[in-house]
């Protein structure tokens, strides 16, 4: 029993995981950008949800539509002022760009709101389901469904609208989307906008679960960016299924070994990833070529 | 319909174009001709907004286009179909085909477009839902000039035809381009291969190092003593 509690804790967990993933995976695929500021952004996003539950006692789950609005407007600007002017400049300068964001915007967290964690209390956050033996944590669950249901509805967006085919095409073909006609930085823009409002919408997932503190993406954004390279560079089905294995993975070395080396335990995956299948175990191996299609 | 006028394109120091002037007129089909490095893709991808030139200028149909975004100088009509197909493999054949039709102008013909290019390429029909990557190299180069096809060009460019195909398929490709040329649409075909795109070809322009060697009609190209002898070893 202990076990499947294990195995269910851990998918829980991987679907917020998830969540984050995808956003920095779509970012990554469309615009072929690494956002080391990815995390920062969810840290943003927290704090515009506590923000709105301190100041007008708005629940998180209420107030998530205006943390993703935001998210989805930092996004655009931050594409459109800080990556769009380096676009065409080698990978190392944009790397120093959104790390330089990073650390930037964890520091005016920290000028600003101090080293603080900030928490909201609602009367569900310690709430949980029994089955049986079992227990299920409901911010957990309604996290875990909001995943799966963004990921069906990403995907859906990807395949099916105008809009998101442009933004795949974009993805696997640049120089070809820009002779049928795509306006190659508007895509970028949106690819930004959307991947940002993932994290925010991940943001307000995680404010009943988690507290919020200046530093907190940096946590975040090292699972995501294993999860990025597990699933496939890219691939949105590589980053939900990747986000689901790194949280079992983490909940059962838990058990199985020791809570402090679950950390040790996805790096080590991690790097096995990067020797053996550099383009992620979902992939079709060409790196973001298929972002949104498997 | 389309004239360069000495324009000049660099990458870096690197000086690419040099006084380029050369005209495209409506309804024909032109090549451009010339070796590898001579300057043709440089040259098409100018006109695609896709390199911006540092000198002259660029008109089609009598507006400047050479200051225009690559989706801007597509809505004017203006299509490329570039080297090496570039299709999107991980989309069906169909796919492929509604991005083709992206631009605003093209979307009120999609339907009749779509019929076009299935007649003229029944194969894509058939294979409609397959990927795109997994077509031969054939059906790919025509999946590709369907592709530009539904934009419905009024300039057609097409970018190393033949690469990489057996000639019975570059036959039957370059067939369909006079079928294409006689339905209206203008056709600058760029191309390595001298004698088979001359065959079909109305006039032809012929670069080398970057600057216009030759032009003029196709058939007294043809007899050129010095395009025999560069280009076709006679």
């Amino acid at each position: 029993m202990t076990l499947l509690q294990t195995l269910i804790s851990g998918l829980l967990l991987g679907g917020i995981y998830s969540l984050i993933s995808m956003g920095l995976n779509l970012i990554l695929g469309v615009v072929r950008i690494i956002n080391f500021a990815h995390g920062e952004l969810l840290m943003i996003a927290m704090y515009i949800s506590f923000l709105f539950y301190s100041t007008m006692g708005l629940d998180p789950y209420v107030s998530a539509i205006l943390v993703i609005a935001c998210l989805f407007l930092l996004g655009i600007i931050t594409q459109r002022f800080l990556i769009q002017p380096i676009l065409d400049t080698p990978a190392s300068t944009k790397i120093f760009a959104t790390l330089g964001l990073s650390i930037a915007l964890q520091n005016l967290a920290l000028m600003t709101l101090s080293a603080d964690h900030f928490s909201v209390r609602t009367s569900y956050q310690s709430d949980v389901i029994n089955i049986g033996e079992l227990a299920i944590s409901i911010p957990r669950l309604i996290a875990f469904i909001v995943a799966i249901s963004v990921a069906v509805l990403l995907y859906l967006f990807l395949k099916k609208t105008m809009t998101g085919k442009a933004i795949r095409a974009v993805a696997m073909q640049r120089q070809a989307a820009y002779l049928m006609g795509v306006n190659v930085k508007k895509i970028y823009l949106l690819a930004f906008g959307i991947g940002s409002a993932l994290v925010g919408l991940a943001g307000a997932m995680l404010m009943p679960i988690y507290s919020v503190y200046p530093t907190l993406g940096t946590t975040f954004v090292l699972i995501a960016f294993v999860v990025v390279v597990l699933g496939g560079m890219g691939s949105m089905f590589g980053a939900f299924f990747g986000g689901l294995i790194i949280g079992l993975v983490e909940a059962l070395s838990g058990v199985l070994l020791d809570t402090g080396l679950k950390e040790a335990v996805y790096f080590a995956i991690f790097i096995l990833v990067l020797l053996f299948r550099p383009s992620g175990i979902f992939s079709l191996g060409k790196g973001a070529e298929e972002v949104g299609l498997k | 319909m389309l004239k360069l006028d000495n324009i000049n394109l660099f990458y870096g120091e690197i000086q690419a174009l040099w006084n380029l002037s050369m005209e495209i007129k409506e309804g024909q089909i032109a090549a451009l001709l010339g070796a590898n490095a001579a300057g043709k893709s440089s040259t098409i991808n100018a006109i695609s907004g896709l390199e911006k030139i540092s000198g002259g200028k660029i008109t089609f149909l009598g507006k400047e286009i050479h200051k225009m975004d690559p989706h801007e100088i597509v809505e004017e009509g203006i299509i490329q179909v570039p080297e090496g197909r570039k299709l999107f493999n991980y989309m069906s054949i169909q796919e492929n085909l509604e991005l083709g039709a992206y631009s605003k102008r093209a979307k009120k013909d999609f339907k009749k477009n779509l019929r076009m290019v299935f007649d003229l390429f029944p194969i894509l029909e058939e294979r409609k839902n397959q990927f795109a990557g997994e077509m031969s190299g054939g059906q790919q180069q025509m999946c590709a000039i369907a592709r530009g096809l539904m934009s419905s060009p009024k300039l057609l460019i097409i970018d190393e035809l033949s690469l990489g195909l057996a000639p019975i398929l570059v036959q039957k490709l370059l067939k369909a381009l006079v079928d294409i040329k006689n339905s209206g649409i203008t056709i600058l075909l760029v191309e390595q291969n001298v004698k088979q795109s001359l065959a079909i070809s109305d006039e032809a322009c012929v670069l080398e190092n970057g600057r216009l060697a030759l032009s003029g009609k196709a058939d007294e190209l043809l007899n050129n003593p010095h395009l025999k002898k560069a280009y076709l070893g006679m």
